[in-house]
């Protein structure tokens, strides 16, 4: 059963434009590994280069930020949803 | 250009005026391409600090889930400086991730600030586009209402003014 992943605009032209695709993977980052797959370079766009989660993005599954959580190790159940939105930030 | 109403325009300056010398932020949402700002949602910063803005993630979630549910995107995104001119620093441009958005600058240096005894129209307020790490600034439109095609005076919008915010990170 699929992951539920909602995009966020600076990242639809990675998905074709679509808002929202299906994801599969019993990880935040197995989720990612798959959607990197069928759309190259977005995983760049979420992970840093220490392998965590970029400083200036947001990732939650079902409303809970993962990096509360366990980070890109979180846990995804079937049926989840997974929410990717950048920081709103600045200087 | 922005097109923006007068009382969000001035509810945007007295949010900057109010939390100075620390960073005031917020969005304002509007319908889904209607490029028309009407529903003023001013944010925590979560930052607390007086050269650097972030929404806190938990609000950050809520604020896009309600955009969601009401059809509407942030069709401005705004944010004060404190001590420096009103114009994009290097940390906004770097961090800026919504193409579609007016990024609205208010600066209130210079005693614009509450605390300080100036005015509201002490403060600069300005409009640029962020998109690809290059900034337009554009007009803006103040208007009493969305559907009046009333104007009020506006100083021309300032151009080439060096950027002094990408000499300073702030």
């Amino acid at each position: 059963m699929a992951i539920d992943v909602r995009i966020p605009t600076i990242l639809r032209p990675y998905t074709g434009g679509e808002r929202s695709v299906d994801g599969n993977g019993s990880t935040v980052s197995a989720v990612i590994e798959d959607l990197e797959g069928r759309f190259a370079g977005i995983r760049e766009r979420l992970v840093d280069e220490t392998g965590g989660v970029r400083r200036f993005v947001n990732i939650y599954v079902n409303d809970e930020d993962i990096r509360f959580t366990g980070g890109l190790d979180t846990e995804v159940a079937d049926g989840a949803t997974i929410v990717i939105l950048p920081a709103v930030a600045g200087g | 250009m922005l097109t923006i109403d007068r009382a969000i325009r001035d509810a945007i300056v007295e949010h900057a005026r109010r939390d100075h010398p620390d960073e005031a932020c917020g969005v304002v949402a509007g319908l889904v391409g209607s490029d028309r700002p009407t529903r003023f949602v001013p944010m925590l910063n979560a930052a607390m600090s007086t050269t650097f803005y972030e929404f806190d993630s938990t609000d950050l979630l809520r604020l896009y889930r309600e955009m969601d549910d009401n059809d509407e995107e942030p069709v401005v995104i705004y944010h004060s400086h404190t001590a420096t001119e009103a114009y994009p620093s290097r940390t906004d441009i770097s961090l800026a991730q919504e193409p579609g958005a007016h990024y609205v600058l208010v600066s209130t240096r210079d005693g614009a600030d509450v605390s300080a005894g100036g005015q509201p129209g002490d403060v600069e307020f300005r409009s640029f586009r962020i998109v690809d790490g290059q900034v337009t600034e554009e007009e803006v439109r103040v208007v009493e209402r969305y559907d009046s095609e009333s104007t009020l005076p506006q100083a021309p919008a300032v151009q080439g003014v060096p950027p002094e915010s990408l000499r300073k990170a702030d």
